[in-house]
């Protein structure tokens, strides 16, 4: 087991206002960490803050593995769909570390695997289609293929399941399951319910991080991490692993 | 056809003509950039910030177009420098230096003594009359955007498509943000004699409207720009001239007239 990144005391924020605070964290190479918290709790800052986007305000990230041996999936949202861009070209973008002087080089390699990854998402059919003209889980698929391309160590996705149908939902979450045997993962969500199937640990991120060594939690346990939130169960998804307020005190009845 | 081939005979027709084809590159190639990463009002404040220099131009009695060129590229670094480090909204910093730069720019006309002639060529644009040593300027500056978005195509359309992405995988993206920034305002100054301050902003945003008719693809809508571009250009060139009237204006109206056509073309 190899530790990939460490976070001591970290600060971070913007201009004036500091939305994490004395937060640790240290990720290893086998890791599968939900990271889960209210809105404008410090997700995403944490998480930009590890990919070295936002500066820390105070305290430590120490990233042990190169840079680019970070996969990274942005929030939807951040991306203008209406972009001039093939689906190919936004894969093969997330082999950057060649791109500044490609124009020398045939780049057989990179297209090769490019090629190969929207195969294994079976997104193949796709590869010329511009990114505007695709649908939301089609897209999120696009954007893990990129984030794969440079084979990472540390897989980190912000709200991946965002615009797209519980299906797509369900086989992304088997697909990452998969991917955690060669990598480990971060993965931001406001659906504790789900991913906790599918994570192995879970981060709650309110101002402060609480890292709970189990993909169970109760809404109590939530609450005393200061990190209030409904666990809201939906659809196809299994989500039974999850300890309801309910349930909980019902086995303490029968004990 | 006999007339436009005599037209050929004359110099200032034949610069006008270069001219046109090498506003289209520039234009053409740069604008896809602009449009892409949807930085049109930076750069119409760019274009407009121009003018202080200009004025500044006529006063110190140096050419107008090197003052020009200075003040674009101080104010393309200044509305950066302003929104990321000045903490102040970036369509409010265009604005500053936008009318900073035409304030500025009056100024110093009115200062200057007696009639300044070419004055309305530089807010108009004025093809016919354009130098052949503006011509190897815009000629040097075609051939520098060619190699810059040829050599670095990849680079430039990951940064413009996603930078926090691009900042991830260790790209120069400061870097070739000041570089694309510089090459804007360089791009903006050499074609104020084709179609003028106030109208440029028109040449890197409406051929590249037309060009998106038909791709979704930055490097093909780059190449289709140029195309419509250089259309636009010469159509209204030589409408201009046998109409007789003003070249920039003729130009964008032409362009728009071709935008316009397309779409209604691809509505059927």
């Amino acid at each position: 087991m190899k530790k990939l990144l460490e976070i001591k005391n970290l600060s971070a924020g913007y201009e004036n206002q500091v939305v994490l605070e004395n937060v640790s964290l240290d990720i290893f190479s086998n890791d599968f960490i939900g990271v889960i918290g209210p809105n404008g709790g410090g997700k995403t800052t944490l998480i930009k803050t590890i990919l070295g986007l936002i500066k820390p305000i105070s305290g430590e990230v120490n990233l042990l593995i190169n840079k680019t041996n970070v996969g990274y999936l942005p929030q939807v949202n951040q991306i203008d769909k209406r972009f001039p861009i093939s689906v190919f070209d936004v894969v093969r973008s997330g082999k950057a570390d060649t791109a500044l002087f490609s124009s020398f080089h045939k780049n057989t390699r990179e297209k090769e695997k490019a090629e190969s990854l929207l195969q294994e998402m079976g997104i193949s059919q796709l590869r010329n289609k511009s990114i505007g003209e695709l649908s939301g889980g089609q897209m999120q698929r696009v954007f893990l293929c990129r984030a794969l391309m440079n084979e990472p160590e540390l897989l980190v996705l912000d709200e991946p399941s965002t615009y797209v149908d519980n299906n797509f939902e369900g086989e992304l979450y088997l697909k990452l399951k998969e991917l955690n045997d060669k990598m480990a993962i971060l993965l931001i969500s406001h659906d504790v319910g789900t991913i906790s199937f599918f994570v192995k640990t879970i981060a709650c991120v309110n101002r402060n991080l609480h890292h709970h060594p189990s993909n169970i939690i109760s809404e109590e346990q939530l609450a005393s991490y200061n990190c209030p939130l409904q666990i809201i169960t939906h659809g196809n998804i299994p989500h039974t692993v999850l300890k309801l307020h309910d349930e909980h005190e019902h086995h303490g009845h029968h004990h | 056809m006999d007339i436009i081939i005599e037209l050929f005979s004359y110099d200032f027709f034949v610069n006008a003509f270069l001219a046109s084809l090498l506003a289209a590159i520039s234009c053409g190639i740069v604008g896809t950039y602009i449009v892409s990463r949807r930085i049109v009002f930076i750069s119409g404040g760019i274009t407009h910030a121009s003018f202080g220099g200009i004025g500044m131009g006529y006063y110190l009695g140096i050419n107008p177009l090197i003052g020009a060129g200075i003040f674009s590229i101080l104010s393309g670094m200044g509305i950066q420098l302003f929104s990321s480090k000045g903490k102040v909204r970036e369509d409010s910093s265009i604005a500053i230096w936008w009318s900073l730069g035409m304030a500025i720019g009056i100024i110093f006309v009115y200062l200057t003594p007696g009639y300044a002639p070419n004055l309305m060529s530089f807010l108009f644009g004025s093809i016919l009359t354009v130098s052949t040593g503006e011509i190897w300027l815009m000629l040097a500056l075609a051939i520098i955007i060619i190699l810059f978005f040829t050599l670095f195509y990849r680079t430039i359309l990951y940064i413009a498509f996603d930078e926090d992405f691009a900042k991830t995988s260790d790209l120069p993206v400061g870097l070739f943000n000041y570089l694309l920034m510089i090459l804007i305002s360089l791009t903006i100054v050499l074609n104020i004699r084709v179609v003028g301050i106030i109208l440029i902003l028109s040449m890197l945003t409406i051929p590249q409207a037309t060009a998106n008719l038909f791709t979704r693809d930055f490097g093909r809508m780059m190449f289709y720009s140029v195309g419509f571009a250089f259309l636009a250009s010469f159509i209204g060139l030589l409408v201009s001239y046998f109409a007789d009237i003003p070249s920039g204006a003729t130009i964008i109206f032409t362009q728009v007239v071709i935008f316009g056509l397309v779409k209604l073309i691809k509505a059927f």
